[in-house]
C-alpha cells in the first residue's frame, strides 16, 4: 500500500494537518501570521543549502528556520525598526537568496516549483517516518508546554507571576515551527505552509468555545483540507500546496455561511 | 511583634533610556494589610507595582520578595484577543488545579457564577474584572497585586469590588497591594496610602495622606474635600451583582431618591476631579 506515492502523500499530509492545527491556533491567537511566513520562506534557502552540502533536507530547512527566527530575536533586541519590517526583511531576502542560490547551482536539478508549492509525487517512504516521527515529538512537545503557553498568550505578565516562564515557552513554540516547516515542505510548498496554518484555525473559531476545542477542530479542519485537496490534485494534474490551500478556503467559507455557535466578539 | 513584609522596596529607580520613571521608592506589604498606590497618570504606579513583584528590572535600590510567595495578580488593561475561544470557566481553570466546587464557591462569592460558562469576550469591563479578581483570588495567595481593579466599573460597582477585596484580606489574612487612580474612591479598609509622582509624594493613612498639603497640590483641593465626603456612612450599600442592601435589610434592584442617602453629588465631583492631574 505504501509503494503508492497518492497514499504516502496523503498520509504524509494527515500527519502534517493534525500537528499543525494546534500550532496554527496560537499563530492565530499571538498574531504570527507573518512570523510563520518568514519561517516558510527562509525554507527555501534551506532546501539550496541541503543540496549544496549534502544535507538531509527536513535537518536544512529545519535548521535556517531556527536561524532566521534567531536573527529575527536578535533584530528585535536592537530596536531600530519595528517587527513588521524586520520580518519583511528576513522573509523576502531569505527567499531571494534561496531562489538565487539554486540558480547558481546548476550542477544539480533541483525542480523549484515542487519546492514553492509541494509535489504529492516526492513523499519517499523515509519522508513519511519523518513527518510523523516529526508530528509526534511536535504534539508532546506541545502538551508540555500547552498551559505556559495559554497563559502568556492571554499575558506575559500574569504567566511571569504565575511562575511560568513565558519566555523559554515562546522559544519552545519557535522551534516547534520550525519543524512543522520542515515537515510541511515536501507536501505543502515554501508559499503556502502560512496558509495551512491559518486557515484551519480561522474556521475552526467560530465552533470553539475553548482553545482546545478550537486545536481538535482545527486539526480535524486540516485533514479534510489535506484529504480533499490532494484528491483534487491527483484529479485535475494539480500542484499538491495550492489545492490543499483552495480546499482549506472553501471550508473557511462554508464556516463563515454555518450559525455561529462560539463565543464571538 | 511585627512580621516581616511580603514585598519590599528600598530606594528603588527603574530608568527608560535618560528618564526615571520612578526613583527613590520605598514600599512595603506586610501580611494582613491592604496598601493602596494612588497618583496621576503617568506617575509610576504600574512600574513601581511591577517593580515591587520582580516583574521589571530595578537600576536602583533593592527589591526583596520573601521565598516562595504565592502572589494572586491582575494586570491592568488585559485584553483577549477575539480569536482566542475562552469562557470563563476555562479562565478559572487555567489559574491552576482547582475543583468545580471552589471554582463555583470563588465565582459565587464574586457574583459571576451564572457566567461560568459565557466567553469572556461578551463580558461587560466591570464583569471580567470580576471574574479576574476570583481568578487571582481562588489560588489563595499570601499577597493580592491588582493594577486598577476597578476600570471600567462604575461608581457602586466599585465600591463594592473594594469591599470584596476587603472582605478577602479579612478572611484570609493576605497582604494586597492595589493601584487606584484617585484617594476618593480609595476603600476605608486601605491601611496605608503611598501617593507617588515619579517619587513617593506622600504616605499614611488615607486621612493623613488627603490632609496632607502635597497630596492637594497634586490633586486639588476639591479631589481632597470629596473624599472626605466619601467618608459619611450610607445608609445602603450597593452588591457586588449591582443590587442595593438597604439599612433595614431590605434589597432593591435600585435605590430610590427618598430612601437612602445616595452619593450622587460625589460623582460629580469625582468626575471634575479627575483633571485636577493636569
Amino acid at each position: 500500500m505504501l509503494d503508492d506515492f497518492f497514499v504516502r502523500a496523503m498520509l504524509a499530509g494527515i500527519g502534517i494537518a493534525l500537528c499543525v492545527g494546534p500550532l496554527g491556533c496560537f499563530v492565530v491567537w499571538r498574531r504570527m501570521a507573518y512570523y510563520g511566513d518568514t519561517m516558510a520562506h527562509s525554507a527555501l534557502l534551506g532546501v539550496a543549502l541541503s543540496f549544496l552540502f549534502d544535507l538531509s533536507l527536513s535537518f536544512g530547512v529545519f535548521i535556517v528556520a531556527l536561524l532566521v527566527s534567531f536573527i529575527l530575536v536578535a533584530l528585535q533586541r536592537r530596536k531600530s525598526l519595528p517587527t513588521d519590517s524586520l520580518l519583511g526583511i528576513l522573509s523576502h531576502s531569505s527567499l531571494a537568496i534561496g531562489l538565487v542560490l539554486v540558480a547558481f547551482m546548476s550542477w544539480v536539478r533541483i525542480d523549484l516549483e515542487a519546492y514553492l508549492f509541494g509535489d504529492i509525487l516526492a513523499v519517499s517512504k523515509l519522508d513519511l517516518v519523518i513527518v510523523y516521527l516529526g508530528a509526534i515529538v511536535i504534539l508532546a512537545v506541545l502538551s508540555v508546554v500547552w498551559r505556559s503557553l495559554l497563559v502568556a498568550t492571554i499575558s506575559e505578565d500574569l504567566a511571569l507571576v504565575e511562575g511560568f516562564r513565558p519566555e523559554r515557552s515562546k522559544l519552545v513554540f519557535i522551534v516547534l515551527m520550525a519543524g512543522v516547516v520542515a515537515i510541511a515542505i515536501k507536501i505543502v510548498g515554501v508559499l503556502l505552509i502560512t496558509a495551512l496554518l491559518i486557515i484551519p484555525a480561522a474556521s475552526a473559531r467560530r465552533f470553539a468555545t475553548t482553545p482546545e476545542k478550537m486545536a481538535v477542530l482545527s486539526s480535524a479542519i486540516g485533514v479534510v483540507a489535506v484529504v480533499a485537496g490532494l484528491m483534487g490534485s491527483l484529479e485535475f494534474d494539480t500542484p499538491s500546496g495550492p489545492s490543499i490551500v483552495v480546499a482549506a478556503m472553501l471550508l473557511f467559507g462554508l464556516s463563515l455561511l454555518a450559525r455561529n455557535k462560539g463565543g464571538e466578539a | 511583634m511585627e512580621a516581616s513584609p511580603l514585598i519590599s522596596l528600598k530606594g528603588a529607580g527603574v530608568r527608560k533610556g535618560e528618564r526615571w520613571l520612578i526613583r527613590d521608592v520605598d514600599l512595603s506589604v506586610n501580611p494582613g494589610e491592604i496598601v493602596s498606590l494612588i497618583g496621576p497618570n503617568g506617575s509610576g504606579k504600574s512600574t513601581t507595582l511591577k517593580a515591587a513583584i520582580g516583574l521589571i528590572d530595578l537600576q536602583e535600590g533593592c527589591a526583596h520578595k520573601q521565598p516562595r510567595l504565592r502572589i494572586g495578580y491582575v494586570p491592568q488593561k488585559l485584553t483577549i484577543d477575539a480569536t482566542f475561544p475562552l469562557t470563563v470557566d476555562r479562565l478559572m481553570r487555567m489559574a491552576g488545579d482547582h475543583g468545580a466546587d471552589e471554582i463555583a464557591d470563588m465565582l459565587t462569592k464574586v457574583g459571576m457564577k451564572d457566567h461560568a460558562g459565557s466567553p469572556v469576550h461578551g463580558l461587560s469591563g466591570g464583569e471580567f474584572q470580576r471574574v479576574l479578581l476570583a481568578r487571582a483570588m481562588i489560588s489563595k495567595p499570601d499577597l493580592l497585586v491588582l493594577d486598577e481593579p476597578a476600570q471600567g466599573v462604575d461608581y457602586a460597582g466599585e465600591a463594592a469590588l473594594y469591599q470584596l477585596i476587603g472582605q478577602f484580606r479579612d478572611e484570609t489574612g493576605c497582604g494586597i497591594l492595589l493601584i487606584s487612580h484617585d484617594l476618593h474612591v480609595v476603600m476605608a479598609q486601605t491601611d496605608r496610602v503611598l501617593c507617588l509622582n515619579g517619587h513617593v509624594c506622600c504616605t499614611g493613612s488615607p486621612q493623613s495622606v488627603a490632609n496632607s498639603p502635597k497630596y492637594r497640590e497634586l490633586f486639588g483641593a476639591q479631589a481632597a474635600a470629596s473624599f472626605a465626603l466619601y467618608q459619611h456612612n450610607h445608609d445602603h450599600t450597593h452588591l457586588v451583582d449591582g443590587r442595593v442592601l438597604h439599612e433595614d435589610g431590605t434589597i432593591t434592584d435600585h435605590c430610590h431618591h427618598e430612601d437612602g442617602h445616595h452619593h450622587e453629588h460625589h460623582d460629580d465631583e469625582s468626575a471634575t476631579g479627575g483633571n485636577h492631574a493636569g
